[in-house]
């Protein structure tokens, strides 16, 4: 076997853009990680099974783990390191601190980047798994705390922060909708 | 919500300001309390903004990355690791197996004696199915991955077992490392003359702490010392059997755990593979290496709780006095090291009894060593003893909580020592106060919402309190703050937040006025984040020389540190029973078509002793119970009989409760106060989890009549349709 299957490929990250080669088996998780010093995505499986490495990609959610990194080229992705606005803290991370929605904080990560996808998700009327009325026509679903779990189950929280973790989402969708 | 400024600055482990203040404040008029404040985490804003480091974050100058093989037969020998395909690799840098790996120390393991899951690549032998057997070193991850792929292993197999059971012939009596079995009373004469009995087998399976984050281990020589950042419980305590297992003088040995991603015990157990291997990479190959375990190869390498078998009688009189209770518990242990899952810890403490027998069995099988998991011993233990009393509880057709008040003893029914503090009722009362208890109807099944059967149960539990020897400094700097040293880790306990308010308590100032550095062994001995012993160990360390400075502080001149070893003072504690004390109550629905239950209500009430940060202490408590609710409902590591081999090892596999898994959950405490604590504190970490699982068994009992004794509550053994299939669960008499 031979190594020299690289590609030149460009990412927006965080609103800096960055030229880089890489391994055709990267991932985008590594290439964030290992290529560019952004170690706030963490690896909790490598197999997109928990949740810790998850990011906005064209402002969506994805398990980077499961992003090869050439799959992703050109694209503009938001890590948690770019989540704040110069500084000034989301109203999500600050009620993360003050509700105490995490222990070790090894999943935070994710579940913020997690919350900001599912908040924009749901803005746009998508409904999930626990949706009532799911016709084309139906009234935007409500999100309550039941939605907010099934939007979120894909984040594991061994520490178990997840009631804190939920009511930190409630407390703050509607300014993080507006502000998104 | 607590007025605490939040700043969005990364850098909040330093003081926030330089105000100088008079260190010997009068000590009439200590500034607003800095423990009993719920206080958001110190490290908050860096956790949020993903700036702090855990162990495979750190960046690092050449640094090569380890790939982990494990073998993929049980038990056996290696015939061959052919190394030619992967040596020409690009970027491989080395293989690392039994016949070129530094010597270890073969006397090397934990308090319980030598531990040969950490004895990596010194033989052929193959113990258990998932051992690492060598370790592929190149310059990137997906090179050391690949070439691991294309290392060619043979072996020659030899026979195994797993098959665990109490009846096991290899059953041999457990160690008695905690204290010799119970034998209290006569046993068999109190049962015969009881008026109900009840005898009943509970079975738990092997569990996962799964922490989020995968052990990783970096390590490099500098200057004559090896270095180590490595994901683990008690750096000082993990140097110290670097030191032994390498054969260095401890003074060489430097272990850093800045920030750790979960524990639960599965970073607690001396040295993890991780370590071992990238000590062996470094030494061997004279370059930093960071091996990073996969998350199979947690679950494959990293000690989990073992399985348990568990026989419980107890014995009662018509009133619900105990006459006797008789617990004999085995568990899996390994031949590579020994272990105590102490399984009848709380049938020794929890109840009077006339007479109470303990009896604890080791049983070698071919698995790889198992450990502390949170609530070692106790969280096994107290789902049988819990379920246990329930069904008697169901026999004397009587509640339950008065079955538990009922049976309240003055002194330890197996020692005879006092109580330190025993708050077991108030847990009790206010908990069922709280939960809405009295309306209780308590025949099962007499409860339906449409499809849905629902019920309640509750479950009384107890764990050990106390502090083991750790050692602190402090200084007193000139600008009128104060660094505070503790070798201490902080693995999601909040132990920074929590031990700056003790500090700032004992020295009498603002916590923002203390500088805490935690989590260095070169910081001097300290105990680690277990056994719900590291804020209580640390804290004693830091009041008492906080005590020391203050009085020697007057005219000195600054800056002066003074260091406190808390060994004499713990000696000099009077033995007593010294325990915290939780009441579990849960609500659960049962979709009897579907074997479904879910978990709608999950209450519990708490003495803990004196609360240093109610917010996080909170924490701990209700994730304590969530990982009580999944232990119950989800978890179980799967052994196939016929290949030996864990055939769920991942998160797919391996269900841990998630977001839609859990509900609001309501912890508090009652007041409480630990006498033989200068701080009166007991410890949070584990007590979450111990009660849990009988309270929600129990509850599932009362929705459907069905007794749930072996763990986790599988969709199979709730489906109606397929009762007494293959499990322990019977048919109740419905009244």
């Amino acid at each position: 076997m031979t190594d020299d299957i690289r590609s030149e490929i460009l990412l927006h990250v965080n609103g800096r853009t960055h030229r880089l080669s890489v391994d055709n088996r990267r991932t985008l998780l590594d290439a964030l990680r290992e290529g560019m010093g952004h170690t706030g995505p963490k690896k909790g499986c490598d197999r997109g099974q928990c949740g810790a490495c998850t990011v906005l990609l064209d402002g969506r959610r994805v398990v980077s783990c499961l992003t090869l990194a050439v799959a992703a080229d050109g694209a503009e992705v938001t890590t948690v390191e770019g989540l704040a606005d110069d500084g000034e803290l989301r109203p999500l991370q600050q009620a993360f601190i003050q509700l105490d929605g995490f222990q070790c904080g090894y999943c935070t990560p994710g579940q913020l980047c997690s919350a900001i996808g599912m908040l924009a998700e749901h803005a746009a009327g998508w409904p999930s798994a626990v949706t009532a009325d799911i016709s084309p026509d139906g009234p935007a679903p409500e999100l309550d705390a039941g939605e907010v779990r099934e939007r979120m189950s894909g984040n594991l929280c061994r520490c178990g922060a997840y009631p804190s973790i939920v009511r930190a989402v409630l407390e703050t969708a509607s300014r993080e909708e507006v502000t998104r | 919500m607590n007025a605490f400024p939040t700043s969005a600055s990364a850098d909040a482990e330093r003081p926030a300001g330089h105000r100088t203040v008079t260190p010997s404040a009068d000590p009439a008029n200590p500034p607003m309390s800095a423990v009993g404040t719920a206080r958001t985490r110190v490290e908050g804003p860096g956790k949020v903004t993903g700036s702090v480091r855990y162990a495979a974050d750190e960046p690092m100058q050449d640094l090569a990355f380890g790939w982990v093989v494990t073998s993929t037969v049980t038990r056996g020998r290696i015939r061959d690791i052919d190394i030619s395909a992967v040596e020409g690799m690009p970027g491989v840098l080395g293989v690392i197996d039994h016949r070129n790996a530094p010597r270890l120390n073969l006397e090397a393991g934990s308090f319980f004696g030598p531990d040969g899951g950490m004895h990596l690549l010194q033989n052929d032998e193959v113990p258990h199915s998932g051992r690492p057997i060598a370790l592929v070193v190149a310059e990137t991850m997906e090179q050391a991955r690949s070439a691991a792929a294309a290392l060619r292993v043979t072996y020659d197999e030899e026979p195994h077992d797993v098959n665990f059971s109490l009846e096991h012939p290899a059953a041999r009596p457990a160690t008695s490392f905690f204290g010799e079995d119970a034998t209290v009373g006569d046993v068999d004469a109190e049962l015969a003359a009881s008026a109900v009995v009840v005898d009943e087998r509970y079975r738990t399976p092997e569990e996962h702490g799964a922490a989020m984050e995968p052990h990783s281990a970096t390590a490099w020589w500098e200057d004559e010392r090896l270095q180590v950042i490595d994901s683990n419980q008690g750096p000082f305590l993990v140097a110290m059997t670097v030191a032994t297992l390498f054969s260095l003088d401890p003074a060489q040995v430097r272990v850093r755990a800045p920030h750790v991603g979960g524990g639960f015990g599965s970073k607690s157990a001396g040295c993890g593979p991780q370590l071992v291997l990238a000590v062996m990479a470094t030494t061997t190959l004279g370059r930093p290496v960071r091996v990073t375990l996969t998350r199979s190869q947690v679950f494959q390498t990293v000690s989990m709780r073992p399985a348990t078998d568990q026989r419980v009688r107890i014995g009662a009189d018509a009133d619900g006095r105990l006459r006797a209770i008789d617990h004999a518990s085995a568990f899996e242990v390994s031949e590579l090291a020994d272990y105590l899952e102490n399984c009848t810890e709380l049938s020794n403490t929890l109840y009077a009894a006339s007479a109470i027998r303990t009896r604890r069995t080791a049983v070698p099988v071919d698995i790889l060593p198992p450990y502390s998991v949170r609530g070692p011993g106790a969280t096994p233990g107290s789902f049988a003893l819990e379920s246990a009393m329930d069904e008697v509880a169901e026999r004397l057709r009587m509640d339950p909580l008065e079955l538990r008040l009922r049976n309240e003893p003055t002194v330890g029914p197996v020692s005879g020592l006092p109580f330190s503090r025993r708050n077991l009722v108030a847990c009790l009362r206010e908990g069922a106060r709280r939960f809405g208890w009295v309306t209780r109807d308590h025949r099962p099944r007499t409860r339906r919402e449409g499809r849905l059967l629902v019920g309640t149960g509750m479950a009384a539990t107890s764990f050990g309190a106390g502090a083991l020897p750790s050692s602190a400094s402090i200084t007193a700097e000139t600008d009128g703050t104060f660094t505070v040293a503790i070798g201490a880790s902080d693995i999601g306990t909040g132990a920074r937040t929590a031990l700056s308010a003790v500090a700032a308590e004992a020295l009498r100032v603002d916590p923002e006025q203390i500088r805490l550095l935690i989590a260095d062994s070169d910081l001097g001995p300290a105990w680690s984040a277990g056994g719900s012993r590291g804020t209580t160990s640390w804290s004693w360390a830091i009041t008492e020389a906080a005590a020391e400075l203050r009085s020697q502080l007057g005219d000195a001149t600054l800056p002066l540190t003074v260091s406190f070893d808390t060994t004499e003072s713990l000696g000099e504690l009077p033995p007593m029973e010294r325990h915290s004390y939780s009441a579990v109550f849960s609500e659960v629905t049962v979709d009897p078509a579907t074997g479904e239950v879910r978990v709608r209500r999950l209450l519990g009430m708490f003495a803990v002793g004196r609360v240093i940060n109610p917010l996080l202490a909170r924490s701990q408590l209700v994730g304590g119970m969530i990982m009580g609710l999944s232990m119950a409902l989800h978890e179980e590591g799967v052994r196939d009989p016929a290949t030996g081999r864990h055939v769920n090892a991942d998160f797919a596999g391996y269900h841990i409760a998630a977001h839609a898994d859990v509900p609001d959950i309501e912890a508090d405490f009652v007041p409480d106060y630990e006498p033989g604590d200068p701080s009166g504190i007991k410890g949070v970490g584990e007590i979450g989890t111990v009660g849990t699982a009988a309270a929600i068994a129990n509850a599932v009992w009362h929705a459907t009549g069905l007794r749930q004794r072996t763990l986790p509550i599988r969709l199979d053994r709730v489906l109606e349709e397929r009762v007494g299939a293959e499990n322990s669960a019977t048919r109740c008499d419905l009244r």
